[in-house]
């Protein structure tokens, strides 16, 4: 579904020029459920973001359900993201000015989907992450752990082949990062949905098909869990 | 694609305000300067209204009106013309009536003025020649006038109006127009031989301005070159003690004679250019104002909203799209300035026509510099507004995320 192959990653400023990924080769079957470790700083944010297209590496090729996509044009890239690919964000990243509805609405829009049908996915999909009574709130009136939900149920309304989340649980008590869980578990188990997850949490981390370690923008080692 | 409320109010606001502001420069402008009620041959008239008599060596002046002397010798034997009317500056005068004291404007003029102005007439008709020749006491009067004077609704024909102690048979009433119209507007008008100390004298300036009829517009730079042709030609000569050896005096265009008087005097050739460049860089500075402000919140609205176009870039808006819905929201929110700017406009226009600042007055709104504003502010707004945001659709995501 995503094959990596030698990416690498260069940021340059002024001063300095920081190799966030090194060389990375991965390969993430479809249907899979990866999880991300490793240290803060690492490049587990770049290399979701290099996935989910939303960056471009310095060096290496992308594969995506088997097609290349160095040489894809924005329009391409645009309805790639749209139709394949649920992010779900280390900080939300919720549009401030819209209601909790219409921001689960969003991949939607870029979608040829009527209004009406647009209301009743996001709705569904509120309701899975158990906001459905929130549906007329504005981000600034959630807590962090019903933000970062609303992130999810707009990641999946559009029920993408892929979901990449960062740290989805990060901001959660333990009960509520279960839940979180337990969704992304079901969207992958009843609809083979591939996801990769960063995680600080080890034990959300084996509750995965499989666990790669970051360290310094290097893959340094690769678990399989039998679950 | 919703917006910030407080910069949507404010960026509506700003383009509301230099357009109304704009379209009712544009009123006065237009009040002031375009062929309307009674002037309608503007067009084709040339006015004599400033006549400076120099002293070179001792930079000496003296300037002024024309006397009738003048206008009858010099401007009314000029070969072009279709037909020259003239009438004095207007003068105040006290007068008694209907019980109260009435304050009016008074004029004299010769009987072409009648052919030359198209008031519409309400009553009566214009005084002519004979009237002149037969010596007869006779007044023209505006509707205000007649209301004040002798009481609404009730005819004026026939009755004695009584002004600087001489008692005139009212034969004409016409509909005014507003004392902007600078050079016909008064309350009444006599015929020239009743004033007083009518010169008879030989001295070039006095209190009488003259209208030049053309036959057709075409003709206008003609009786220009034929006047310029003559002025040196007019004997000057010393009274006061002031001994005048250059003559400066023009006809020009109604435009030119006004901001000609307003800013420099009759030698001032090239007023029009000077004035169009004072008004280009006084626009231009006046313009900029709101212009760098609505580019301004424009861009700071763009960079609040970057996080707004990464995170619509990350889930499927292309380049395209995203540039598209800021084309369209700039689009509304300037047609919608612009209707603000249209009512604002017309209500304080309306206003001001009622308000009786200026009797008569009779401004409205300017299409042509509607839509002129409405196109520069649609620029600005794709410029500020569309432009950057068209830049950063077009880097990666994350860098929009990131903001
Ligand atoms: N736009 C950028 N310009 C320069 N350096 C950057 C930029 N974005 C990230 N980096 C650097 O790249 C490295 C990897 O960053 P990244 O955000 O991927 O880390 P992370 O593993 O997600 O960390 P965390 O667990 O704290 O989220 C860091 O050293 C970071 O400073
Ligand atoms: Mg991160």
């Amino acid at each position: 579904m995503i094959h990596l192959k030698n990416i690498e990653k260069v940021y340059r400023t002024d001063t300095v020029e920081t190799l966030a990924l090194n060389n990375i080769t991965l390969q993430i079957e479809k249907g899979e459920f990866l999880s991300i470790m490793g240290p803060s700083g690492c490049g587990k944010s770049t290399l979701l973001n290099i996935m989910g297209l939303l960056d471009e590496p310095t060096k290496g090729q992308i594969n995506l359900d088997t097609q290349e996509i160095s040489d894809f044009s924005d329009k391409k890239l645009s309805r790639f993201r749209n139709q394949k690919i649920g992010f779900i964000f280390q900080s939300y990243h919720l549009i401030n000015d819209l209601p909790v509805l219409d921001n689960v609405e969003l991949p939607l829009l870029y979608r040829d989907v009527s209004s009406a049908e647009r209301r009743r996915l996001a709705a569904e999909a509120l309701e899975k992450v158990g906001l459905a009574n929130r549906m007329k709130h504005y981000p600034s009136q959630l807590s962090g752990g019903q933000k970062q939900r609303v992130a999810i149920a707009r990641a999946i309304v559009g029920q993408p082949e892929i979901i990449l989340a960062d740290e989805p649980t990060g901001n959660l008590d333990s009960a509520m990062g279960n839940e979180i869980m337990e969704i992304l578990e079901n969207l992958n188990r009843a609809d083979r949905t591939t996801i990769v997850m960063v995680t600080h949490d080890e034990n959300m981390a084996r509750r995965t098909h499989r666990l790669v370690r970051l360290f310094d923008g290097s893959l340094v080692s690769s678990n399989t869990f039998v679950n | 694609m919703q917006r910030r409320k407080m910069f949507t109010f404010i960026t509506l606001f700003g383009i509301s305000m230099t357009l109304s502001i704009l379209i009712v420069l544009a009123a006065f402008y237009e009040h002031i300067f375009s062929a309307s009620y009674p002037e309608i041959n503007r067009d084709r008239c040339l006015y004599a209204t400033l006549l400076e008599e120099e002293n070179t060596k001792e930079s000496g002046m003296r300037r002024g009106p024309m006397s009738l002397f003048y206008i009858n010798t010099y401007i009314k034997t000029l070969k072009t013309p279709e037909k020259v009317a003239y009438s004095t500056v207007p003068n105040t005068v006290n007068t008694y009536g209907n019980g109260k004291k009435i304050s009016l404007f008074f004029k004299y003029t010769d009987p072409i003025f009648w052919e030359i102005t198209q008031f519409e007439f309400l009553e009566g008709k214009p005084y002519t020649q004979r009237d002149i020749d037969n010596n007869e006491s006779v007044a023209i009067i505006n509707d205000e006038t007649r209301d004040d004077y002798f009481g609404k609704n009730v005819s004026a024909i026939g009755k004695t109006i009584e002004i600087n102690g001489q008692y005139l048979r009212v034969v004409g009433v016409v509909r005014g127009c507003p004392i902007t119209r600078l050079v016909v507007a008064a309350d009444v008008y006599m015929p020239w031989h009743l004033q007083k100390r009518a010169s008879v004298t030989n001295e070039l300036n006095g209190n009488y301005t003259a209208i030049i009829l053309a036959k057709t517009p075409a003709d206008l730079p003609k009786i220009q070159q034929e006047y310029a042709d003559l002025v040196p030609r007019i004997p000057l000569s010393e009274t006061g003690g002031f001994k005048p050896d250059k003559l400066n005096t023009s006809l020009s265009s109604y435009f030119d004679s006004i901001v000609r008087d307003m800013f420099f005097g009759a030698g001032g050739s090239s007023a029009r250019s000077r004035f169009y460049l004072f008004v280009v860089v006084f626009a231009l500075l006046f313009m900029s104002l709101p212009a760098i402000n609505l580019v301004n919140i424009n861009i700071s609205r763009i960079l609040e909203r970057a996080s707004e176009i990464g995170i619509r870039k990350a889930f499927g808006a292309s380049a395209q799209t995203l540039v598209t819905q800021f084309v369209i929201e700039n689009i509304i929110l300037t047609l919608f300035g612009g209707m603000v700017a249209i009512l604002i406009s017309a209500v304080f226009l309306w206003w001001f026509n009622n308000s009786n600042l200026i009797a008569y007055a009779d401004l409205a709104v300017n299409w042509t510099v509607v839509a002129v504003a409405l196109t520069l502010s649609l620029v600005f707004g794709l410029m500020s507004g569309v432009y950057p945001a068209w830049r950063m659709s077009r880097l990666p995501a994350v860098e929009a995320l990131k903001g």
